[in-house]
């Protein structure tokens, strides 16, 4: 669900930038972060909580709430809206407190 | 009214309304109410029409002698809450902020909506103005049935 | 360890806006950013801004981020900025720790000013965890800086100036703006907002609030009541509505952890926000030469933030012996600019949480 024509903005001129979510292949555009590319891709549930495993998607999109934690290239407790696209980033649903070691 | 739905009582727009000898040239219509810390349309009315002094919080005043109705100020006020309007043969003709795409074309027949949303009447887009000192927000000239003089604010797409 | 002269954390409006009149009076600053942008809140504002031409009225936010930046990139040898990194740690000593790509630095400076800004509250209902609840500031980010929309149909919660400027964003992109709920018995932002909203054919209720979130995987529906005077929920006046997306716009907090950490006196003042550092009137906190500007010391608007920005970099440069050529009538214009722009209704609650905080502070 990506905007096309924006009465105030420009959204033109973007180069896809391809990753895996989950082990799929996807993709998303330059200036995108991880989260708002996932969004993109119709994806709300970024990981779940530690104990009950509810849903979790973002909520403040500016890296406060750590709402938006999900293991990007074996690191855990990436916050995921604030950290920019990068070319084959493996991301990954987290469902625990992470494994640094 | 205005605090619990955003839609100002008939009184509040009549205060703005040039007279109808004024209204035979195009002239602003400030819908801007509240005190806010703004004055936009004071600082960028090129004829000196709109007063409103050190204290930006007060509400602006248009002196319709001055006022050219050219529209400057209604691209320029961050609120929107600026038309002008004249009539003309029976008819009205106002001037619009519109910021939404697509835009419509000159000659197209659109919705006419009052304060509260409702579409009220059909109306004649007759121009569109958008310019780069504009910044995004064009100017439609839309032409409307006298009869909704103090109703109509704005344009809807039909069928939407 | 590296030493700068003076070190601001926040590279927002007040941020930049503090870097340049430091810039202008002679002192070098570097401005430390953990996003990979510069501008803070304002790159998402696509709106024309209010106050007077001082604050950039009518030029629309995302302007305004590109013009303080400019102003600052004007000093390349003056303002250094250092982005992507997060200050981790302050201590009393006058260090701070920034962590970069995993690499963590010692820095030393001789005057900070924190301008970290504010985030958005949370609001307590039933399941407000589901993916699909977002702060409104949140939506803007993925509507006017991404290019993504949160939703297509959606309800905003909060008619304060965000909720309905933000409402208003959505139609923009071709969102439903489906309800804006507003707890209180009045719209709490500018009427003209309001207005606009009305006329677009979005229905404003007063008096209404959310109950309850539903959806298994994400957000699917949600129930809201109305409130009676008491802010309790009037039984039988439940609705439930089809949304896909849900704005939480009910306030910011000042992110005021730093200060915090560093000891500062800080108090609890609900009209500036929440958690403030105890200030005198040259923003300074309660531990010398550790200076606050922006959203981080009173919620406000960005107008207010710029100028506090000006207005604390002016005298912090003079504190460390870098007085600017026309100082005086700087700082009297400053304040004057911040007087105006506070004097009316809407300043009311700035004025008397600031009021509120100064009779905490004994000189």
């Amino acid at each position: 669900m990506r905007i096309e024509k924006h009465p105030i903005l420009d959204f033109e001129n973007k180069t896809k930038i391809a990753f895996k979510y989950n082990g799929v292949d996807v993709y998303g555009f330059t200036g995108d972060t991880i989260a708002s590319a996932l969004h993109a891709l119709g994806i709300r549930k970024l990981s779940s909580s530690i104990k009950k495993k509810r849903p979790r998607g973002f909520y403040c999109a500016i890296g406060n709430c750590a709402s938006c934690n999900m293991i990007v290239n074996d690191v855990p407790n990436v916050r995921t809206c604030i950290t920019e696209l990068k070319e084959n980033m493996i991301v990954l649903e987290q469902t625990n407190k992470g494994e640094l070691l | 009214m205005l605090n619990k739905t955003g839609v100002a009582t008939l009184d509040l727009i009549k205060s703005r309304f040039p007279s109808k000898e004024q209204m035979l040239q195009p002239k602003a219509v400030t819908e801007c109410y509240e005190e806010i810390p703004c004055n936009p349309c004071s600082t960028s009315c090129p004829f000196d029409a709109i007063t409103i002094g050190e204290d930006i919080n007060t509400p602006p005043k248009v002196d319709f002698d001055k006022c050219t109705g050219c529209g400057i100020c209604v691209y320029n006020c961050p609120g929107l809450a600026i038309f002008t309007i004249q009539e003309i043969e029976n008819h009205l003709i106002y001037k619009i902020p519109y910021e939404f795409l697509p835009y419509p074309n000159p000659g197209d027949l659109w919705q006419g909506v009052n304060r509260f949303g409702d579409v009220i009447c059909n109306v004649l887009i007759q121009k569109v103005t958008i310019s780069k000192r504009q910044d995004k927000t064009a100017l439609i000239q839309v032409l409307v049935d006298k009869e909704f003089e103090l109703e109509f604010v704005t344009i809807r797409r039909p069928n939407e | 360890m590296k030493h700068y002269e003076l070190v601001i954390i926040g590279g927002g409006p007040a941020g930049l806006s503090a870097a340049k009149l430091a810039a202008e009076s002679g002192l070098s600053s570097v401005i430390i950013e953990r996003d990979f942008k510069l501008g803070g809140q304002l790159v998402k504002q696509t709106h024309m801004f209010f106050g007077s031409e001082k604050q950039y009225a009518k030029t629309r936010g995302i302007n305004i981020a590109k013009i303080l930046i400019d102003d600052c990139l004007k000093f390349p040898d003056l303002i250094e900025i250092r982005k992507e990194t997060m200050v981790v740690g302050i201590y009393a000593d006058k260090v701070i720790t920034v962590l970069k790509n995993d690499v963590y630095e010692k820095i030393s400076f001789d005057a900070l000013i924190i301008a970290t800004g504010a985030s958005e509250k949370f609001l307590a209902f039933e399941n407000n965890d589901l993916p699909g609840i977002y702060g409104a500031g949140a939506v803007q980010t993925l509507m006017n800086v991404h290019g993504v929309l949160p939703g297509q149909n959606v309800v905003m919660v909060g008619s304060g100036n965000i909720g309905l400027i933000v409402s208003y964003q959505l139609l923009q992109a071709g969102v439903n703006v489906l309800k804006v709920l507003e707890a209180g018995p009045t719209i709490g932002g500018y009427k003209v907002h309001a207005s606009k909203l009305k006329r677009l054919g979005v229905d404003i209720l007063t008096s209404h609030s959310i109950k309850r979130a539903n959806g298994t995987e994400k957000l699917e529906s949600i129930i809201y009541s109305e409130l009676d005077s008491n802010w309790e929920y009037i039984p039988g006046t439940e609705k439930e509505i089809e949304v896909d997306a849900l704005c939480i716009s009910v306030g910011l907090s000042p992110l005021a952890t730093l200060l915090s950490m560093v000891g500062c006196d800080m108090k609890y003042v609900s009209k500036l926000g929440g958690l403030v550092p105890v200030i005198n009137e040259h923003h300074e906190t309660s531990i010398d030469y550790i200076y606050v500007a922006g959203d981080v010391c009173g919620v406000e608007e960005a107008s207010s933030a710029i100028v506090e920005g000006y207005l604390t970099g002016l005298i912090v440069a003079n504190k460390l012996g870098y007085k600017h050529p026309d100082f005086e009538n700087k700082q009297m214009d400053f304040l004057n600019q911040l007087t105006n722009l506070r004097s009316g209704p809407f300043g009311k609650a700035t004025r008397d949480g600031l009021r509120e905080l100064r009779d905490q502070y004994a000189e």
